[in-house]
């Protein structure tokens, strides 16, 4: 039974010693294998007397269990060098740029228009468009801009011929709604409107968005809340406002609406033309004669409207400083609005 | 309108700063556009005299001066100012004086002779931009007196922007009752006179255009003094107001247009042949302006005409044959109304603007022109003399504007306005705007003056009200919200849903002009007909665009000038066409254009971004086409859709595809054609797709199919098969012949080459079935495949491949 001793630390040694899977195999093999050292002395068991043999089958089935325990310590550590091994091995650079991660981006005027159209969806405004080749009537007429009105010469109109023009403002869509439907109504018209004027500050073509709620109980002073709460969540800041009188023939009252000015804070810049207060947006009460061209009963309904161009309310709240940059497509230039 | 504060002041005088009055005038809508002073900063000038002056020795344009400014002793001036001259009077800048950008006067010697001052012009005050010489002072003006005081030079001029509708502010009487009302003070009307006449002369009037020209009057003044100058005070006034004084008749109508609103105008009565005539233009007749300038009329024109020729176009601008000159003794002094609708556009039609068309565009008040030609001549009398005719006036009052009285509720006023204004502040506002008001039960009767052409029903009068309250001082609140959710079906998709899938996949979105280069048209929409404005900004922009792909192709051309080696654009906007069925009874030709919502893609480049994964291979079709087709299948309707080979001028004809929804053609997909590219001179694969919009946003609501438990099979297939037989030509005849267990067919090879017979192509795809209640058999999954096999052998000459 010495024996017993010496062949287990001999092969504990030898476990030990082992380097890989297959040596251990061999060892396993060797020791615990059917034809196995330790197997062997279990075998001899039957040389031995009865009262001896309990005893020694106990010893040797312990030292079965015990190398079989070294084995299987030997063998998880080997896996978990091999396993480190491998984790180390694959190791990649993280920081390396992904594949195809690129995305690409609306175009800043289509953002900006997104943005007033998400306030005003909030409001219940629904979004309706329109034909961009219009006629005078509904362009002019319908908004109580007869012809030789001095109110057209505001217009610099595109002509195809003497009635067909392409549309100074999205006004003519709400009158086509109006005509079409029945009051009470809350729309927003976004779109492309043309002016015949090109310098640093006009461009033939630009966007508005306008908009329209008729409705029996709406007054001047729900005009005023509206475009007051849209105008500080659309630049995100609690910027003063206010309303100056101005003419619009299809409002009445009409109202020119400033804020104050968002590069300088209303001290005075450049922007502001020294001021202090940048002009945005234009409003008033729906004029009466705009209801009867549409049919809408002007005792009964009341309502307001305003409109806003897209590109300069862009380049007063990312302080794009030259509008034509909006329409040279450039990737330098959109890409910054991704 | 310009006007200076001091005239202004002179008419009613609130006690507010000039801040405060620019800041009030802006807030009840007549916008200030600017302000300046009427002169330069400056000191120490006085009137002056030049007592003598002789050559300077040595210098032949300088001359020595000495000067009387109002001191005990006479100062020497060094002068070189042509126009100086014994006697002058004129302003002197004393040494010791600093004048506009801090120019210092200091003692000096000018070639050898010394200079204690400075003689100045107007523009070294900052009066003018340009002067010719010395400013030359009336022969009474007071020696030594400060010139800032004596030409009252404290003082800014203030230009205010007028809404069309507000032509009764042309003048400082409708300026000054706005400042009135606005200050709740009163206003000084300047006193006008009936001039009596002193002699019978009358030159005869007939009006023909009645409607046009409702009243006009004018007066004979004979024998007045064609050396006589304007006052300075007139002078300055004139200059403050922007207006050049230009000889003594023509400044008096200028300053009491500026003052009433009045255009006038004055005619040399000895040009004149028989009696004035205000007629509508012959067509065709000509005239020569004031400033020589010839028009051709036409017979909507209205004419001030005498019995041989047009003399004026009525309310625009004088002819230059009657005008009043230098060496006029007789005059024929004008003042009229005419109808604003007559004169609208009258000018610009000519190419003209005038003070006097702007006035009477907008209306003029039709009761001013008796008080106006009284003022006129008053001030004429003052300054020429001559002996004054009585005034002719030819009326035809059923032509004037008819004021109706308008209903003012009190009720009303609060529904617009949001809050309900006293009454004694409706009826004072109104009143010294005015209005005549009578009281009613329900509010006022109201009579507007006739010089408010914009007040003609109740919201005018509430307009007013509001306006002169303060639009700031109004409530502020939010309309009552009404429920009223629309509903939107579920197979409708959002524009921007396809948008942003483009933006996923690495598009940027770009919005190009709607009017483009003719010569862009024929490249990209060959043999079509564009439609053409009447009047483009430029020839580059002169036909509305027939495809989205005539402004991409721009913006990728300004992107590739500019080192971009990979561009991915879209755009969404409408494409407009003429209509061949020349309507009817349609209103305009709107209705003859059809205008289509596209929605376009540019593609150039690599595949990807350059990055060290390797290499980046460039686009090709399949890149562009699986773009497309994402978004063809974002509603879920992408089996409505094919691709088939298409013929189009534009496109490459091997790489080009028409894509059909149910039959109908929607758009166009490929690569640019070569030849195009070679024109636009851009090296590198441009590809193309075009797809009307509004296909794309109706797709189809999910449909559920319940889910097979048991287990698929697959079986792959190689053929051969001749190069011509397109790919899906295969596909649809195995998915009609695998029958209704084909769950799925994938193609997941295509080749040519070696092994590969020539004319020829071989295709391998994945055949998945099913059964929805069982197992399939292996013979029943056999007899699947062999009859797939014998369909495409049979009728599509198919060959297996081993």
């Amino acid at each position: 039974m010495e024996d017993l001793q010496k062949l287990v630390d001999q092969a504990q040694q030898a476990i030990n010693a082992a380097n890989d899977d297959q040596s251990l195999d061999q060892l396993r093999v060797q020791y615990l294998g059917k034809k196995g050292e330790i197997t062997s002395l279990l075998k001899s068991l039957g040389k031995l007397s009865a009262e001896e043999r309990p005893a020694a089958g106990a010893k040797i089935n312990k030292a079965k269990v015990a190398l079989q325990d070294v084995i299987q310590t030997k063998k998880d550590a080997l896996a978990a060098v091999a396993l480190n091994a491998q984790l180390e091995n694959e190791r990649v650079d993280v920081t390396l740029p992904g594949r195809e991660g690129s995305v690409g981006g609306l175009h800043p005027v289509t953002r900006t228009m997104k943005r007033i159209e998400a306030f005003f969806a909030k409001a219940g405004f629904s979004v309706v468009e329109g034909p961009e080749i219009e006629d005078d009537y509904h362009n002019f007429e319908a908004l109580n801009i007869p012809a030789h009105h001095p109110a057209r010469a505001m217009h610099d109109t595109f002509y195809f011929d003497a009635h067909t023009l392409l549309r100074t403002h999205t006004s003519p869509v709400q009158v086509r709604v109006m005509e079409s439907g029945e009051a009470p109504f809350r729309i927003i018209c976004p779109g492309r409107v043309y002016r015949c004027d090109s310098d640093l500050t006009h461009t033939p073509m630009f966007h508005q968005v306008e908009g329209l709620l008729v409705d029996e109980t709406s007054t001047f002073a729900d005009l005023k809340g509206v475009i007051e709460l849209f105008l500080r969540e659309f630049f995100e800041k609690e910027l003063p406002v206010r309303f100056r009188p101005s003419y619009f023939p299809f409002t009445e009252p009409s109202a020119e609406v400033d804020i104050e000015c968002v590069m300088c804070s209303g001290k005075g810049c450049r922007v502001c033309g020294h001021t202090g207060w940048l002009e945005v947006l234009g409003c008033g009460m729906v004029h009466p004669a705009v209801f009867e061209h549409s049919g809408v009963d002007i005792e009964r309904f009341k309502g307001f409207a305003f409109g806003m161009g897209v590109e300069r309310l862009a380049m007063l709240r990312y302080g794009v400083n030259d509008l034509r940059l909006f329409f040279e497509n450039d990737v330098k230039f959109l890409s910054q609005f991704n | 309108m310009q006007f200076s504060e001091k005239w202004l002041r002179e008419w009613v005088n609130p006690s507010i700063s000039t801040e405060a009055l620019v800041e009030q005038l802006t807030m009840a809508g007549l916008e200030v556009d600017g302000t300046e002073p009427v002169a330069g900063q400056f000191n120490n000038v006085v009137v002056a005299e030049i007592e003598s002056i002789e050559q300077h020795p040595d210098a032949d344009k300088l001359r020595v001066c000495q000067v009387n400014v109002g001191d005990d002793e006479l100062v020497t001036i060094v002068c070189g100012a042509p126009n100086a001259r014994q006697g002058l009077r004129i302003p002197c800048a004393k040494v010791g004086a600093v004048l506009p950008g801090d120019f210092k006067i200091k003692k000096a010697k000018l070639r050898g002779v010394p200079s204690f001052g400075m003689l100045c012009g107007a523009s070294e005050l900052g009066l003018e931009e340009k002067s010719p010489g010395l400013m030359e002072l009336p022969s009474d003006a007071p020696i030594g007196t400060d010139i800032r005081e004596y030409l009252d030079l404290d003082d800014i001029s203030i230009d205010v922007d007028l809404t069309p509708n507000r032509g009764d502010c042309l003048g400082l009487v409708g300026l000054s009752r706005e400042v009135g009302v606005l200050n709740r003070v009163d206003v000084t009307q300047v006193h006008i006179d009936e001039v009596v006449g002193t002699i019978e002369e009358v030159f005869p009037v007939d009006v023909t255009a009645k409607a046009q020209c409702p009243r006009y009057l004018c007066r004979v003044i004979k024998g007045i003094n064609g050396k006589a100058e304007t006052p300075l005070w007139m002078v300055e006034r004139l200059r403050r107001s922007g207006v050049r004084s230009i000889d003594p008749v023509v400044d008096v109508t200028n300053y009491v247009l500026l003052e009433q609103g009045q255009p006038m105008h004055a005619f040399d009565l000895s040009t004149l042949d028989g009696g004035i005539l205000v007629r509508m233009a012959k067509q065709g007749e000509k005239i020569t302006l004031l400033g020589d300038q010839e028009i051709t009329l036409n017979d909507d024109t209205l004419v001030i005409a005498d019995s041989s020729k047009a003399l004026a176009v009525a309310g625009v601008m004088g002819g230059l044959a009657s005008s009043v000159t230098s060496a006029t003794n007789d005059i024929l002094l004008e003042s009229a109304f005419f109808e604003p609708v007559a004169i609208a556009g009258k000018a610009r039609g000519y190419g003209l603007h005038t003070d006097s068309s702007h006035r009477f565009e907008r209306g003029v008040d039709f009761e001013l022109q008796r008080k106006a030609i009284e003022r006129a001549t008053a001030l004429l009398l003052d300054i020429v003399g001559g002996d004054v005719g009585p005034v002719v006036e030819a009326l035809s009052p059923e032509n004037l504007p008819h004021i109706e009285p308008i209903q003012l509720r009190r009720d009303q006023i609060e529904r617009v306005l949001g809050f309900s204004m006293p009454d004694a502040d409706v009826e004072d506002i109104l009143g010294r705007l005015g209005m005549d008001i009578v009281t009613t039960d329900a509010g006022w009767h109201i009579v507007p003056p006739a010089y408010r052409f914009d007040v003609r029903i109740e919201v005018d009068l509430i307009e007013e009200l509001g306006r002169i309250w303060g639009y700031n001082k109004l409530p502020i609140r939010l309309p009552a919200m009404g429920f009223s959710a629309q509903a939107t079906p579920e197979n409708e998709i959002n524009i921007d849903t396809l948008k942003q899938r483009l933006v996923a996949r690495d598009y940027q979105e770009a919005i190009t002009y709607s009017f483009v280069d003719k010569d862009i048209h024929e490249l990209m929409a060959p043999g079509e007909k564009a439609i053409e404005l009447a009047n483009p900004i430029s020839a580059d922009m002169s036909q509305m665009r027939l495809t989205l792909w005539a402004g991409l192709i721009k913006a990728a051309q300004h992107n590739i000038n500019r080192q971009q080696t990979r561009l991915r654009l879209f755009e969404s906007g409408l494409i407009f066409k003429p209509l061949n069925n020349a309507g009817e009874g349609s209103k305009s030709a709107a209705d003859n254009i059809e205008q289509t919502k596209m929605l376009a893609g540019l593609v150039y480049g690599g595949v990807q971004n350059e990055s060290w994964h390797g290499k980046v291979a460039s686009v090709d079709f399949f890149d562009v086409k699986g773009d497309l087709e994402a978004l063809l299948a974002t509603g879920g309707a992408e089996a409505e859709y094919e691709f088939l080979p298409t013929e189009h001028p534009v496109l490459h004809p091997g790489q080009s595809a028409v894509v059909r929804r149910n039959g109908n053609d929607i758009g166009y997909i490929g690569a640019l054609h070569p030849a195009i590219q070679n024109k636009l001179g851009i090296s590198g694969q441009i590809y193309l797709f075009q797809v009307k919009l509004a296909e794309l946003l109706t797709g189809k609501a999910p449909e559920f199919k319940e889910l097979s438990k048991f287990p698929e099979v697959r079986r792959d297939l190689a053929v051969i098969v001749e190069e011509k037989i397109s790919a899906q030509t295969i596909l649809e005849n195995v998915r009609q012949t695998a029958g209704e267990w084909l769950t799925s067919v994938v193609l997941f090879d295509v080749y040519q080459g070696t092994n590969v017979e020539e004319g020829h192509k071989s295709i391998a795809f994945g055949l998945t079935l099913q059964h929805p209640a069982r197992t399939l058999k292996d013979d029943e999954v056999n007899e699947i495949v062999d009859n797939v096999v014998t369909s495409l052998k049979d009728k599509l000459n198919v060959i297996l491949r081993e």
